[in-house]
């Protein structure tokens, strides 16, 4: 078993104080703009983008959580049900530009789920999509719109993103099981 | 963590890390109920089969609710209309509606016990939603999500639980439950309607309303089930409201903050005063909202079951 630093506290500042550039760049601003955490990185992600774009734009962004366990597609398929937690959306999503943010884009299973429980809040005008890391293996037609670093991995290794929020130093690590 | 049963027969047999967890998850099903769209996918293609051989709209219409909010197909089976009445066993009955590939059956019976033949009997997940006078544990788990969930805590508290203790489901579920989480539980009412020794249950038993009520910060009022009792436990109705209605003089024994809970129907003017029930402290309608939020919970931990046995 082997464990490589891919991203280190340094490289995880840079990645999403670009990504907040990106966002603001290609909104033209912060009108309408959401930010969507998923649980449990994506909230601290979103939050640090969200401070990134304030400090950018001098302008305060709503930041929301998503809980996707009920919209999950092997929800009946595991052998307990997971943990459910809330999901906190105080603001109503209708006519807004949203952007999900994840750490970790793979199968784009958990991105299908996400989308599909937006949905249920209204009807935003438009959602997009930024990541941390992109490992590749898709298997559904999804694409992110925003990307810290893409790493192309093989299918046996695990990535883990690390946050300071969970107690841990800023990281992001590639474990190989074999 | 995992509920470790395929069934919700009773909180007795349940810990109390269970028990709040339980609690827990039903916070976030609380916030699904509050959406505009009050639904979610999880249970598509699962089916609830609501199985009740007594009377009961709250309960009935809060588990078929709970089901379809999880987007469950829900089929409801009274006992008048079924073929109970042409003298079925109530094992041919469910083993019957099982055959039409159920998930959940959800059952409310008059025998003590019912669900738990059922639930050895079937492979579905079976839920009590009320056996006799033993227990009707979904309605404590919505009393103490209520509790949690306004007070923040249930250890610690003084809980005053009153009236009808021997012939009441609702409080013996209570009782175990609040108990396990760490509660001081107070009975009271008339002793003929105190069972002989509740007492080795970890509560203290009150026949004097007045004591009972001092610096309590829960009141929960059972309703009097006449119908339940067929002999005479008390001269009448009257002396009984006389000695043991919650009215606002009483309440103001107990702690400021006090919340007065009742698990329907009420008899308005004998276990309660109209005045208490619609009072500032009241959280009888809000008990009735969170009943949802609790039983999705519910299905929902207990859904990954069936993959798992069979």
């Amino acid at each position: 078993m082997s464990e490589n630093v891919i991203m280190d506290k340094m490289g995880i500042v840079r990645a999403l104080s670009r990504i907040a550039h990106e966002i603001v760049e290609r909104n033209k601003g912060t009108e309408e703009l959401v930010l969507i955490g998923i649980r449990t990185c994506g909230v601290h992600l979103a939050h640090r983008i969200a401070e990134k774009i304030a400090e950018i734009e001098k302008s305060e962004i709503p930041v929301g959580i998503l809980d996707i366990t009920l919209y999950r597609d092997d929800l009946l398929k595991r052998k307990e049900p997971p943990t459910v937690r809330k999901t906190d959306i105080p603001f109503d999503l209708s006519g807004k530009i949203v952007v999900l943010i994840d750490d970790v884009l793979y199968t784009g299973r958990t991105i299908r789920a996400a989308m599909d429980e937006l949905m249920d809040f209204g009807r935003p005008d438009m959602i997009k999509l930024a990541v941390l890391i992109d490992r590749g293996h898709r298997e559904l037609p999804i694409k992110a719109d925003y990307v810290g670093k893409n790493v192309p991995t093989s299918k046996s290794v695990r990535i883990k993103v690390m946050l300071s929020e969970e107690g841990f130093d800023d990281k992001v690590i590639l474990k190989d099981d074999q | 963590m995992e509920l470790n049963s395929k069934d919700l027969l009773e909180i007795k047999e349940l810990s109390g890390d269970e028990i709040n967890y339980i609690l827990d998850t039903a916070v976030s099903f609380k916030e699904v109920t509050g959406r505009d769209i009050k639904k979610v996918p999880t249970l598509r293609g699962k089916t609830v089969v609501n199985l009740f051989f007594e009377p009961s709209t709250r309960t009935r219409t809060s588990f078929e609710l709970a089901a379809k909010r999880l987007s469950a197909d829900v089929i409801n089976f009274s006992v008048s209309t079924s073929s109970v009445t042409k003298g079925e066993t109530l094992l041919d009955t469910a083993r019957n509606i099982e055959a039409m590939r159920s998930d959940f059956i959800v059952i409310r019976h008059p025998a003590s016990g019912a669900p738990h033949i059922l639930a050895k009997n079937l492979r579905s997940s079976v839920i009590n939603a009320g056996d006799g006078a033993h227990e009707h544990p979904t309605q404590a788990l919505l009393d103490m999500f209520t509790i949690k969930e306004k007070k923040g805590r249930i250890e610690g508290l003084k809980i005053a639980i009153i009236g009808d203790i021997a012939h009441s489901r609702v409080a013996r579920s209570n009782i175990y439950g609040l108990t396990k989480l760490g509660a001081e539980v107070r009975l009271v009412g008339p002793p003929a309607l105190i069972p002989m020794d509740i007492e080795s249950l970890g509560v203290s038993v009150f026949y004097n309303l007045e004591d009972a009520l001092k610096d309590v910060d829960v009141i929960m009022v059972l309703r009097l089930q006449l119908e339940r009792q067929g002999i005479n436990y008390f001269p009448t109705t009257r002396e009984y409201a006389w000695l043991y209605s919650i009215n606002t003089e009483r309440v103001r024994l107990a702690k400021d903050d006090v919340m007065i809970m009742h698990p329907g129907p009420i008899n308005r003017g004998i276990e309660i005063s109209p005045e208490v029930a619609d009072g500032l402290s009241s959280v009888i309608l809000e008990q009735v909202t969170n009943g949802i939020a609790v039983r999705m919970a519910v299905l929902y931990l207990l859904s990954g079951y069936g993959e798992r046995v069979v």
